[in-house]
């Protein structure tokens, strides 16, 4: 942890898919407690960075320190296991559950009892799958989803399944939690919404949350700090009015809306 | 206790349910009952692997095969043996026999799962069609191994298998299926192998060593499998390598198709039916099979998720049921 205690630090990471450059010696640092945005435009490389984070991808070079142990390399679960989940930017719930299960799933990691246990009921078993099973109808309560708690995830609508989503990454007690354009497809209202759940479970959990987000808003209006990839690359770090004045950003990002925007006014 | 009292009761309930099945039924209906066990057996075990977590598996019958002379040798070289030993000691004949048939049974089982252990491995990197055809392959290797291994009889199959087998056991190896099958389920193991069949990159991302339980399934559906051959065996008392083809894999498969993907009261039901249905058909002659084909389509057709989708039948009415089956 040679960073002051970084939760997260990537150290020179490149992923290299055959001739592509898809993240390109990439360093980041994420204090524990931040809620750090991470924006590009398309194709930027932001969903790779995810993935190389979860070890679905291990990356070509470099390090990536979670608590000061390097995770590059590991696999998804393994990650998971270390306080690192994710949601994801195409939503991918356990659709043929319920809300419940869902969410039960993710806390799998924690569950104590075996499979023999299971099998043969014994009263630990019972004890440990009470106390999941108390702990998910707890989380959809804070994240509101009670009154859908025995829906099938693949029923719910489209906001809830994204609110579904944070919460189940959220009952395997991630440090870390990763949220993938959580605003993707919702109307300006619930944008506003999951700005405020986002901040509450910020607080409330006390973790420290990575976004990617595609919403300007969102981004400018919750994280302190942020990062700006264009094509694979770094091009900035700040805070929101830094990164907002930024001629790089500007250029690569902003400027395209910027000049969008004065081009329908004029 | 609780669990005690819940033993001794299926197996005062097994007893009286065989007692009543020899006396009151001609053979005829006692073997169909017999078929109709073991298909269950394999039915949920194959719904273990294919409706529980996703894997296209059509090696079934190869598990069956292996369990099958594997407890059918057990038998043959110590089992037979140990039970004409104790039965001069002067235990009664039915009991002599149950300790023998158990380790033969779950011997068999426990080659079978081991066998299930090594064809998931390689295979976990493979999906769907992928998966299927190894699986096939794997099958085939079995039987063909069988048909050339002249310890077990080669191609005239193996006589002189003890005829221990009566619808305790296979009542008993279905009650254990269903249970393994429902308790699995409704536990934090079973809801693992459910989100990776929905979604494997979620499970592995929230924490599921997909791995280590897409290899449980088979090492579980294989179980069952190879005791599902033992019986088969040891009421047969002969084998032929001819009854492990391709196609008795794809019976299986059809049967967890037809009761639905994932449930257990769907697969019980849909064994039962197409066990019976063939039986039901004698009267049209030639024509069986092919009714019986038209039937299946007739059925996919018009319920396409199956006869009761991932929905379980709840427990009072499934004992009906089974009793009205039998």
């Amino acid at each position: 942890m040679a960073e002051g205690g970084a939760l997260l630090s990537l150290d020179a990471v490149t992923m290299q898919f055959g001739g592509l450059k898809a993240v390109c010696d990439l360093s980041l640092d994420i204090a524990p407690g931040e809620l750090f945005g991470l924006i590009g435009p398309n194709g930027a490389g932001k969903t790779t960075v995810f993935n190389v984070i979860t070890g679905v991808y291990a990356p070509t070079q470099g390090r990536i320190l979670f608590e000061g142990r390097p995770i590059q390399g590991l696999k998804p679960h393994a990650v998971a296991r270390r306080g690192i989940t994710r949601t994801f930017q195409n939503i991918r719930l356990f659709g043929s559950r319920c809300c419940r299960d869902n969410v039960c799933i993710a806390g799998h990691q924690h569950a104590g009892a075996g499979l023999a246990a299971a099998i043969f009921r014994t009263p630990h078993f019972e004890r440990d799958e009470a106390r999941q099973q108390r702990e998910a109808r707890e989380l959809l309560e804070v994240m509101g989803l009670s009154q859908w708690s025995d829906t099938n995830a693949a029923d719910l609508p489209y906001g809830q399944q994204r609110r579904l989503e944070i919460a189940r990454a959220l009952a395997g007690r991630p440090r870390l939690l990763l949220l993938d354009e959580p605003a993707a497809g919702l109307n300006p209202l619930e944008t506003e919404e999951l700005m405020h759940l986002i901040e509450e479970v910020l607080r409330r959990f006390k973790l420290t949350i990575l976004l990617i987000e595609h919403d300007m808003r969102v981004v400018m209006g919750i994280c302190r700090r942020i990062a700006v990839l264009d094509y694979g690359l770094k091009i900035a770090e700040g805070t929101p009015a830094e990164i907002r004045t930024n001629p790089k950003v500007i250029e690569a990002y902003l400027g395209e809306e910027v000049e969008a925007d004065l081009g329908a006014g004029a | 206790m609780k669990h005690a009292a819940w033993l001794a009761g299926s197996v005062a309930a097994l007893l009286v349910l065989n007692f009543a099945l020899l006396r009151l039924f001609n053979p005829y209906i006692v073997q169909v009952v017999m078929l109709c066990g073991i298909n269950v057996i394999l039915a949920v075990s194959l719904n273990l692997i294919n409706g529980y977590t996703g894997q296209f598996s059509i090696g079934h019958a190869g598990f069956m095969a292996i369990g099958g002379y594997g407890s059918a040798m057990i038998t043959i070289h110590a089992g037979s043996g140990w039970a004409a030993a104790l039965a001069a000691a002067g235990i009664p004949t039915g009991l002599a026999q149950a300790g023998p048939l158990l380790v033969a049974l779950v011997g068999g089982g426990v080659l079978a799962a081991i066998a299930g252990y090594l064809v998931g491995l390689p295979s976990l990197r493979l999906r769907g069609d992928y998966l299927a055809i190894v699986t096939l392959g794997f099958g085939e290797i079995i039987r063909v191994l069988i048909l050339n291994i002249d310890a077990v009889g080669g191609a005239r199959g193996l006589p002189g298998i003890p005829g221990w087998a009566n619808f305790f056991w296979v009542g008993g190896g279905m009650l254990a299926v269903v249970l393994v099958a429902r308790h699995l389920a409704t536990s934090t193991h079973g809801r693992a192998l459910f989100a990776i069949r929905d979604d494997e990159v979620a499970a592995e991302a929230l924490g599921v060593d997909t791995t280590r339980y897409k290899v449980l399934a088979f090492v579980i559906g294989a179980f069952f499998a190879g005791v599902a051959g033992g019986l088969f065996a040891h009421y047969l008392s002969y084998l032929n390598p001819n009854s492990f083809t391709f196609l008795k894999s794809i019976e299986v498969i059809a049967m967890v198709v037809l009761g639905g993907m994932g449930s257990v009261s769907g697969s019980v039901l849909a064994a039962i039916v197409l066990t019976l249905l063939p039986e039901v058909l004698r009267p049209v002659k030639e024509y069986r099979m092919v009714m019986y084909s038209l039937m299946l389509i007739i059925l996919m057709i018009t319920r396409p998720q199956g006869l009761l989708g991932s929905r379980e039948l709840s427990l009072a009415m499934f004992r009906r049921r089974r009793v009205a089956a039998a």
